[in-house]
């Protein structure tokens, strides 16, 4: 409420602006620069237009990369909003059993990500592992080093289980922000535990599940580091996404242009995606 | 529509009765009687709220029991109950038109649905909201939003009641009439009972036939709006309805006559069998006023006069009392040489906070 | 100390929130701006403390501009709608920080502090937290902090309007007293005409970013410069009729009267009356012309209802003192003196208003 106008802000708010340029703007331009030019070597480069953007859009290992991300991203989405949503439904309001279960839950978002992926390497191993132990012990195929869909599984399951406590915990706020009032009224006016769901607790909680929605399908499309530390992309490049394959052609490949090409092209898709189910789901609230 | 019944009700919100400084209510006994209005007013932490929810079936009481028309339903939750509630703040289903709001406590009842289309009509003619009715809900004023919230309620005709928590504390005061005067309307033309709970005297008195007036988990005194203010029961009620409330002056009684610090009057007639403790006089500022005759004043000192427009709030010293004394716009108000009548009929008399029956001077 | 407003204007975003306003304010005085959510109270205030500034015009000390004086090194105190206070401090030190910040010495200041928490009347709580308050008393505190800096200015931005109205109507009286003792400017927004009223002080009265008149409450109430101020510094508002005046006979909605005296020979034909509901009595007298027609609601107010009806084709209010309630339709006769009628132009200007009240509040 106090505002002071004041033009000194302007110095203050000076090194931030300049953390940003370093962080962001800096190497966001390097890529830029790379993603114009053939680099030969250290001084030895040539200025070659879009040729590499062309190539890009061009090759058929991307094209299955992006195939494959959307329906990773799809699938991640189906899952993991619903049962978020579910969960926190079920979560105790209020009480020390509220607070313990919000801890037990938002355990797996403390675990760094490649031991996330060190976990479920081990716990999926058909051989050693309990869970590779226990679906094949029941009769089902089941080993991701070899076989594509037990590879997906395994990585779907890893990320439902690091990453839908978020949604819980996005839900779970936005359900204890709906007032009392409104449970009240819904008994009162007969409605069945659907109804409430469906008329009160689902539009109320829009606004959360939209952000809940966008971090997903941004974290999901960008993943990297665990499928590349249970399946290394594989078997053969079934699981090879499209972050995985962008570094195996900067690092695996030395490809620096195409590879800075490839991340423009990458972030611009991103920022796109972004953008339309942001206005989606605006829309939906509205509606 | 029923006859709702209280029946020595207590409540304590840790289930603990065993002391009755803390019950939230303390032993309440009342009926609403069928297609009356009435409001439950009291201060902030009276137990309204909670005798509010009480009759709604959103709180089950410690002790006592809830009877409609005789039935007992203590035990039963609100939606088995045919009533209906309106909350502080609208609440709405946002997603639905103003339509389907109003038509959904009868499809979840199951009701054909010609029916319903017939009876969401008929309430939205009533309240006004008929050409608004396939707009969304979200996007319309408080006061619509409070209607909408009462034709959820009305539609129903098997409704028991209609229960109003403070509804009218988001309106503006520009569009409170408009409001006000539909809740009356309901209650004549329908003959619901109605149960209105506000802190605010003055939506009360507006609202009720008879006000319910509560203190500290009890209730002090029910009446007609006209008895609340002419005969107050109880000196808070005294105090709280009337702007500003009621003047009090501790007295005693001497060969016949009323005496307090700085004067006397004559005593009624009557008034010998009184009981003991402590005797106050109590008159609201417009029982007193500049005495013209002789006969039976009390000389004063004007300490005080606020300009209220439509009339003047003098404050006056009579002994070491203070008084509050109202005068028209346009009356006689002598600076120095004040004498102060007080009006028999408004002049009441009070021991341990209760009034004492036709005691009037 | 004298501020002066001069010709201050604000745009924010192309829209007008302050317009042309030019006041003076005297020190030691009590000024209320009363008007309708919007008007432009709490912005004319900020510009006032120098939180804000104007597109237009300056804010003037003794005659020393004021402009680039951040509102920290400004001696004044806010007061504000919603109860803010520090909540981690007990109420002892929420009244000590403006204090403390200022330097003096440790008795001089706790002195200083249960003077001031004495008089809001919250002494007994200084070991407290904030949130440990009632709202009242909350609202008490943070008039207690202002109090205890001793600004020269002091701004309250509808102070009560949260509070249950026994409580309002408590401190409504008690802020008068401590007004009338101080010294300092104090500038009250308020949209209540009761407590423009009550406060007393000088009356600013605001409507779409301009001050429409000024003047003592007594005054601005009983000669309001045209409908529009009477609408907004009446509770329940004056009745006005749409009429016409012929010589001595002024007709309104089919009830033909008298042309109240002081109007004769000053407007003819068409114009607009008004009525303070206080002055449709409910017996006949001499001189008085009824009004007859059906309820359309009445209400309690206080100490008085208001019975809303219908008459002549327009509606009407009259105000009664005690509780008088009537059903809806009911047969509701008023008795008006048209001597009591206060007549405007079409345009909405005061051409005249009832003589018999300028003797007695000038």
């Amino acid at each position: 409420m106090l505002k002071i106008e004041d033009n000194r802000a302007w110095f203050l708010i000076l090194p931030v602006f300049l953390l940003v340029a370093f962080n962001a703007v800096i190497p966001l331009m390097t890529v830029v620069n790379y993603s114009l030019q053939d680099i030969f070597g250290p001084g030895q480069r040539a200025f070659i237009g879009v040729e590499w953007f062309r190539e890009t859009l061009r090759d058929p290992a991307i094209h299955a990369a992006f195939l494959r991300q959307i329906l990773f991203s799809g699938l991640v989405l189906a899952i993991e909003i619903p049962l978020g949503v579910a969960i926190a439904l079920t979560l105790p309001r209020g009480g020390w059993k509220a607070s313990a279960a919000i801890v037990l839950v938002a355990i797996p978002l403390l675990i760094p990500f490649n031991v996330v992926g060190m976990i479920w390497q081990v716990y999926a191993r058909p051989e050693i592992g309990f869970l590779g132990q226990v679906v094949n012990a029941l009769g089902i195929p089941f080993n991701y080093t070899g076989d594509p869909l037990s590879a997906w599984v395994t990585i779907l399951m890893m990320d439902a289980w690091h990453w839908t406590p978020l949604v819980i915990l996005l839900a779970y706020a936005g359900l204890c922000s709906i007032p009392e009032p409104y449970y009240q009224a819904a008994r009162i006016d007969g409605a069945s535990r659907w109804a409430v769901f469906r008329y009160i607790e689902l539009p109320k909680l829009n606004g959360v599940l939209t952000i809940a929605f966008l971090l997903r399908f941004m974290d999901s499309f960008m993943i990297y580091t665990e499928p590349y530390v249970v399946t290394g992309g594989g078997p053969g490049s079934s699981t090879t996404f499209l972050s995985i394959r962008l570094v195996n052609m900067a690092v695996g490949q030395f490809d620096l242009g195409p590879a800075a090409a490839f991340s423009l092209v990458y972030f611009l898709v991103i920022l796109l995606f972004s953008y339309v189910f942001y206005t989606i789901l605006q829309r939906a609230g509205r509606a | 529509m029923a006859e709702i019944t209280v029946s020595n009700l207590r409540h304590s919100y840790d289930g603990d009765l065993s002391d009755p400084a803390r019950l939230a209510l303390k032993g309440i006994d009342h009926v609403w009687r069928d297609g009356g209005a009435y409001a439950l007013l009291g201060p902030s932490g009276c137990g309204k709220s909670s005798m509010l929810n009480i009759i709604s079936g959103l709180v089950r009481p410690t002790a006592g029991r809830v009877l409609f028309d005789g039935r007992d339903v203590t035990e039963l939750g609100p939606e088995q109950r045919n009533i209906a509630q309106v909350f502080q703040f609208p609440v709405l289903y946002d997603t639905m038109t103003v339509e389907q709001n109003l038509a959904f406590p009868l499809r979840n009842r199951r009701v054909d649905p010609g029916r319903i289309t017939r009876r969401v009509r008929e309430v939205a003619e009533m309240l006004d909201l008929g050409p608004m009715l396939g707009r969304r809900a979200a996007g319309l004023g408080a006061a619509e939003k409070q209607k909408i919230s009462l034709g959820r309620g009305l539609v129903r005709e098997d409704v028991a009641a209609i229960l109003f928590d403070e509804p009218l504390t988001v309106i503006d005061p520009q569009v409170k009439f408009d409001l006000r005067r539909k809740l009356r309307l309901v209650h004549e033309t329908l003959g619901l009972t109605l149960v209105y709970v506000t802190h605010d005297q003055s939506e009360a008195l507006t609202f009720a036939d008879q006000v319910v007036v509560m203190s500290e988990g009890e209730v002090v005194q029910v009446g007609t709006p006209e008895e609340l203010y002419e005969r107050p029961g109880h000196t808070f009620v005294g105090h709280f309805i009337g702007s500003p409330g009621m003047n009090f002056l501790p007295c005693a009684l001497e060969g016949g006559r009323i005496v307090f610090d700085g004067g006397s009057l004559p005593a009624p007639r009557g008034l010998a069998a009184r009981p003991g403790g402590a005797l106050v006089l109590g008159i609201r500022p417009h029982g007193l006023g500049p005495a013209t005759d002789e006969a039976e004043a009390v000389p004063a000192r004007l300490i005080d006069v606020e300009d209220r427009g439509a009339f003047r709030i003098a404050e006056i010293a009579i002994g070491g009392n203070r008084l509050r004394m109202r005068v028209g716009e346009r009356d006689w108000l002598p600076a120095d040489g004040l004498r102060v009548a007080f009006r028999p009929e408004a002049t009441l008399l009070y021991a341990n906070d209760r009034l004492l029956e036709d005691a009037h001077a | 100390m004298t501020l002066r407003i001069e010709a201050v204007s604000r745009r924010v975003e192309g829209e007008a929130w302050l317009s042309d306003i030019d006041l003076t304010l005297e020190p030691g005085r009590l000024y209320v701006l009363l008007g309708r959510t919007g008007a432009g109270k709490t912005s004319l205030m900020r510009v006032l403390a120098g939180l804000d500034r104007p597109t237009r015009g300056r804010v003037t000390e003794d005659g020393r501009d004021l402009a680039g004086v951040p509102v920290n090194r400004r001696n004044l105190a806010f007061v504000y709608q919603q109860f803010v206070n520090y909540p981690a401090f007990s109420v002892y030190d929420n009244i000590a920080a403006p204090l403390r910040r200022r330097g003096g010495t440790r008795a001089g200041i706790d002195a200083r502090v249960r003077e001031v928490a004495r008089a809001v009347r919250i002494d007994a709580f200084l070991d407290r937290r904030p949130g440990a308050l009632s709202g009242g008393q909350q609202q008490r505190l943070a008039i207690a902090r202002a109090l205890a800096k001793g600004a020269s200015l002091m701004l309250f931005d509808e102070p009560l309007v949260n509070l249950d109205y026994k409580l309002r109507e408590e401190l409504r009286s008690e802020l008068r007293a401590l007004f009338h003792e101080g010294g300092q400017t104090v500038v009250y927004a308020t949209t209540e005409p009761d407590e423009a009223l009550q406060m007393g002080g000088e009356t600013i009265v605001m409507h779409e970013g301009r001050v429409l008149q000024t003047g003592s409450a007594h005054h601005v109430y009983r000669h309001p410069a045209s409908v529009r101020v009477a609408d907004i510094f009446s509770e329940p508002p004056m009745n006005v009729a749409e009429a016409r005046i012929a010589g001595a006979r002024m007709t309104l909605g089919g009830v033909e009267l008298a042309t109240p005296a002081r109007a004769r020979g000053r407007i003819e034909g068409p114009c607009r009356v008004g009525l303070m509901p206080h002055r449709i009595e409910r017996a006949p007298g001499e001189g008085r012309v009824a009004l007859r027609g059906p309820v359309l609601l009445a209400e309690v107010d206080g100490s008085s209802t208001f019975t809303h009806f219908e008459a002549g084709g327009s509606a009407w209010i009259a105000r009664s003192e005690g509780v008088h309630l009537m059903p809806l339709g009911a047969a509701f006769e008023g008795f008006v003196n048209p001597e009591d009628f206060y007549v405007f132009d079409t345009a909405g200007d005061l051409v005249a208003a009832p003589a018999a009240l300028e003797s007695a509040y000038g």
